[in-house]
């Protein structure tokens, strides 16, 4: 038997790898394509009252959705609050991705297993972390009461407690993207800075940020396409008051039935997630 | 490389910030262990009741099983099904493997809502809603890329001299898969086992769309809680599931690093 017989090249080999491939592509087939596709097919089906399904296709759907001015609202909603919660979770994440850039040793590997662990934790537990720190009786209310201003905030079940919250949950992936993008960060650049005389504000802002964009650009996409999606974390935090496309999907499919319209709503989403993706492609190349 | 100097503001900045990735993990502590009937930080008073309230609640308890089966099956399934895939990607130069790939992780890239939708209208056609295999392959679908992922990294480092040298001196492809490509991939295995359990038990989106009134995963009964009713309880389940993430995530870390395996 020659040496290549790891590699199994040649005709058979390639048969043998196909039959390896067989059991993946099945399931990749029949929960992933197949689903999709047909997800797509519905959005152009008629729906009937009662949350039956007619057998006509109709543009009907996406006329009705983006002609509504409750749907388009929604949609321009769940973007805006998409980004804002995206450009807060790269405020908040750049400190600790630049920290743990620079530090070294046991003390980086510790850091890191603090910023792994909340993605390994259930987006679920993370919420109920923030109930109890944004409700009325919550930490924040009773620290200001404490403190003798009254407390009383009204910080969650509105915008405010979603927003917060989301931009909480999404900071692992932005210290992560930003991280693998921190590689072209050289301390000699900024030492070149600093010993032209650039105080330290400056170096950070003209050398480190445009050095970092990379990063940056994967982070934001990253965060914002998770944002546009994300379901469990509005829902317990908008207690229904709170109204994006995620959480619109999911009463359109389980609560109301109707399922062309949470198909074109789903759409939709797909729709502004290639946008972004357009978007961050035409910024990569702007940058670097 | 030099090393570049940690500034005093970047060191109390960063601090703050990591303060508040960490404190809706670390506060879910001391809520567990009120004594309150309904939710308020910090509690009035400390007790265990809200942990007897958890192993006294059956419904809890029934999706705790559930939950642990369902992720056991996930992970063995994952690794039968990508283990294969990941070699005839790497090491058969299958024409076009990038794009398979890519294909095959594709799922990843899909919100979750949106292929949760997608897998209930095709699994509501064929009975599937509110059973548990129709949940092992709803799973299957989001932990396999993960699975795909880490393993061909741990396949691709690995030094093909080893396997050459073990087929010239006679071992047949599958003994040399068996008997060194196999267990050179052990930390990678250990890594991807992780991962898999992990994104199995933790997934809520999906099954939200799949479970039913009679069979329910953790996430999803403690979502259901939490929508319904603001109490300490999901607390206390909530310690317990963090020590156990936490648990997993130093085995991995003693077995095969922790750095190795999530950033590159």
């Amino acid at each position: 038997m020659s040496a290549g017989a790891a590699r199994a090249p040649g005709g058979s080999g390639q048969a043998v790898a196909a039959a390896l491939l067989v059991p993946i592509a099945l399931v990749n087939a029949l929960a992933f394509v197949l689903p999709v596709l047909n997800l797509l097919r519905l959005s152009f089906l008629e729906a009937l009252p009662g949350g039956g399904l007619g057998t006509s296709y109709t543009l009907d759907n996406w006329t009705g959705t983006l002609s509504d001015v409750f749907y388009l609202e929604l949609i321009w909603q769940s973007v805006l609050t998409s980004l804002a919660i995206t450009l807060l979770a790269l405020v908040t994440s750049f400190p600790i991705a630049l920290y743990l850039h620079r530090s070294r040793g046991r003390w980086k590997t510790v850091l890191l297993v603090l910023v792994i662990s909340p993605l390994l934790t259930s987006a679920v537990v993370r919420t109920y972390g923030w109930i109890a720190i944004l409700a009325d009786d919550g930490l924040v209310n009773n620290l200001l009461a404490w403190l003798g201003h009254g407390g009383g905030m009204r910080l969650m079940f509105n915008q405010v407690g979603v927003v917060i919250g989301l931009t909480e949950i999404l900071m692992p992936y932005m210290i992560l993207a930003l991280l693998a993008g921190f590689g072209r960060l050289d301390p000699r650049v900024e030492e070149a800075a600093e010993t032209l005389g650039a105080p330290p504000f400056k170096v950070f802002w003209r050398v480190v940020v445009p050095l970092t964009m990379p990063g940056v650009a994967l982070g934001c996409l990253l965060c914002f396409v998770l944002a546009v999606s994300s379901f469990i974390t509005p829902k317990l935090l908008g207690g229904g008051r709170v109204f994006l496309l995620a959480t619109e999907i999911y009463d359109q499919a389980i609560v109301t039935l109707n399922w062309p319209v949470a198909a074109t709503l789903s759409m939709i989403v797909l729709v502004i997630f290639g946008a972004a993706l357009v978007l961050y492609a035409r910024l990569l190349r702007a940058v670097l | 490389m030099e090393e570049r100097p940690i500034s005093p503001f970047l060191k109390g900045t960063a601090f703050v910030m990591f303060l508040f990735l960490l404190a809706p993990v670390i506060l879910v502590v001391p809520i567990s262990f009120s004594a309150d009937n309904y939710m308020s930080f910090p509690p009035s008073g400390w007790s265990l009741k809200w942990y007897a309230a958890f192993f006294s609640n059956s419904q809890m308890i029934g999706a705790l099983g559930t939950s642990t089966l369902l992720a056991l099956i996930v992970t063995v399934l994952s690794l039968v099904i990508a283990l294969p895939a990941s070699y005839a990607i790497v090491r058969s130069r299958v024409f076009g493997a990038e794009a398979l790939l890519a294909f095959f992780t594709a799922p990843l890239l899909l919100p979750t809502i949106v292929l949760g939708l997608a897998i209930l209208i095709v699994f509501a056609g064929q009975g599937l809603l509110g059973t548990f295999h129709g949940l092992v392959i709803g799973h299957l679908v989001v932990v396999l890329p993960y699975a795909l992922r880490v393993l061909t990294t741990s396949l691709s480092g690995l030094p093909l001299g080893v396997e050459e040298a073990a087929a010239t001196l006679g071992a047949s492809p599958l003994t040399v898969f068996r008997r060194v490509t196999l267990p050179l991939m052990t930390p990678g295995i250990v890594a991807t086992s992780a991962l898999a359990f992990l994104v199995s038990f933790d997934e809520a989106v999906i099954s939200l769309f799949l479970t039913g009134p009679r069979l329910t995963t953790l996430p999803v009964a403690m979502y259901r809680h939490v929508d319904a009713q603001a109490d300490p309880l999901v607390a206390s389940i909530s310690v317990l599931l963090i020590v156990m993430t936490l648990a997993v995530v130093l085995v991995v870390d003693r077995s095969v690093g922790l750095g190795r395996t999530f950033v590159k």
